[in-house]
């Protein structure tokens, strides 16, 4: 099966890439809507600001995105891209996001050093418990972050954890997926992750 | 510290025509063995991050290896930081599809403090690590420390100050500080905890230690310092400490890291 990445030209998708040829499977870069449309597996890898994904709605990679959505293709959004699945960011105001979770991602208020950049646990929440992107996954695994803003702790939420307060850490329902870490940097748990999505969007397409 | 966050421990590869070399305060390089193989195996036995240095770029006024850190990438699923001879932000760029996660900048960023907020905004912050090489100079009327900020390996004097310098890189958008004590560095009598916390407390921004770091005593003091992240390169290299080993003692005295790894 190939991976489709999208391509925001928000920075570095070259991580991502490895990792998913690491664990056997192809992809495929693009911002090409129909290319987008017609994906199997949609990757939204996301670094640098929210803004950023502003040229996915003028390019038209929104509208594929959530048409492939309600077509039930499986979508990962990391970081940025977990973030812009909520309705938007205190980072860029006047940029909306695909309000998939409710609420919206803000700065982190805290004492703490921001950007917040390390290795955190993560914590199954109670809707979590059958998380399929979390498969064999231990609860309180490490996972590497990196970020300024955070998404809220709402329905939809499978695993959380803390910086000075808790917020989401991965969301599910249904085909979507998000982690605010990054899983092509999370070690063996990330990639577990990264397996788990291919799997999930094999199945759908064996079916 | 009971936030969540753990603080990480950083295995260092500075390169030199593809090998991993060693030296003491910046000269007398020894050989250490092939960069993709000891990053692996630095990652396996619980490194948080790798960063790769190709030491001599800017002295050599070539470019950085780009084969060496995309076959060092290739196995490599923690944080990978790649500095040495970036000059631009096409050298960044390069390096980022080569499988760079980070840039650390040093010599460029002083020569040209823009570099930094260019990168920045192609690539986010959290991708620019901005690297001193600091020396310590007489102690500021006011009886702070003071540290002169080298260029190229350690072989030119800046002028600038080290604490003012890092202030300056946050603001124009760098995402860590990588400090390095050129008057610790490859002693292993342990980080210039004092400069570490100076930089560190007048920052916003994680700032990485290294510098001497010789026995796991040495982690726990500058991390019960302010330093979010300490770096090493000897000390792992030659076995002396595995990282597992040093995260264990540090978990004993009471310092938050990632364990098991």
């Amino acid at each position: 099966m190939t991976v489709t990445l999208i391509d925001y030209r928000a920075g570095n998708l070259a991580s991502v890439r490895k990792a998913f040829a690491f664990l056997g499977r192809q992809t495929v870069t693009t911002e090409d809507p129909d290319q987008v449309r017609r994906a199997k597996a949609l990757v939204l890898p996301g670094v640098g600001h929210f803004s950023t994904t502003e040229r996915l709605a003028t390019s038209g990679v929104r509208a594929a995105v959530e048409e492939a959505i309600a077509n039930g293709v499986p979508f990962l959004g990391i970081c940025v891209g977990m973030q812009w699945q909520f309705g938007g960011s205190t980072e860029a105001p006047d940029t909306a996001g695909l309000a998939l979770f409710e609420g919206s991602c803000e700065r982190f208020q805290t004492d703490l050093k921001v950007p917040h950049v390390g290795w955190n646990r993560i914590t199954r929440t109670a809707e979590g418990a059958e998380s399929r992107l979390l498969r064999g996954v231990e609860d309180g695994s490490f996972v590497y972050f990196t970020h300024s803003y955070r998404a809220p702790v709402v329905k939809g939420v499978a695993a959380v954890t803390s910086y000075g307060e808790t917020f989401a850490a991965v969301v599910e329902r249904g085909n979507i997926f998000g982690t605010q870490f990054h899983p092509e940097k999370s070690g063996d748990n990330g990639l577990r992750m990264l397996r788990n999505f291919c799997e999930i969007a094999e199945e759908r397409s064996a079916r | 510290m009971s936030n969540g966050s753990t603080r990480r421990i950083i295995a260092c590869l500075d390169v030199t025509h593809g090998r991993v070399v060693k030296g003491v305060q910046f000269v007398d390089l020894i050989d250490a063995g092939d960069p993709a193989e000891l990053a692996r195996l630095h990652a396996e036995s619980g490194a948080d991050e790798i960063v790769l240095l190709d030491i001599t770029a800017t002295s050599d006024a070539r470019p950085i290896l780009i084969d060496v850190v995309r076959r060092t990438a290739s196995q490599l699923f923690v944080p990978f930081t790649v500095g040495g001879g970036v000059r631009s932000l096409d050298d960044a760029a390069a390096l980022f599809d080569a499988g760079a996660d980070k840039i650390s900048i040093n010599s460029a960023a002083i020569k040209n403090p823009s570099i930094i907020t260019d990168i920045a905004l192609r690539f986010g912050s959290q991708a620019v690590v901005v690297a001193i090489d600091a020396k310590r100079a007489a102690t500021n009327a006011d009886g702070s420390i003071a540290a002169e900020v080298y260029l190229a390996g350690g072989r030119i004097a800046t002028g600038h100050d080290a604490v003012a310098w890092a202030r300056e890189a946050e603001s124009r958008g760098a995402g860590e500080i990588l400090l390095t004590s050129m008057d610790c560095d490859g002693t292993r009598n342990g980080f210039d905890c004092p400069l570490t916390a100076a930089v560190a407390n007048a920052v916003n921004i994680p700032v990485i230690a290294s510098g001497g770091a010789g026995t796991p005593q040495h982690f726990v003091e500058v991390f019960d310092g302010a330093a979010d992240a300490a770096l090493a390169a000897s000390i792992f290299h030659f076995g002396i400490h595995d990282v597992r080993e040093l995260k264990a003692t540090l978990q004993r005295a009471g310092i938050p890291v990632r364990l098991p790894c």
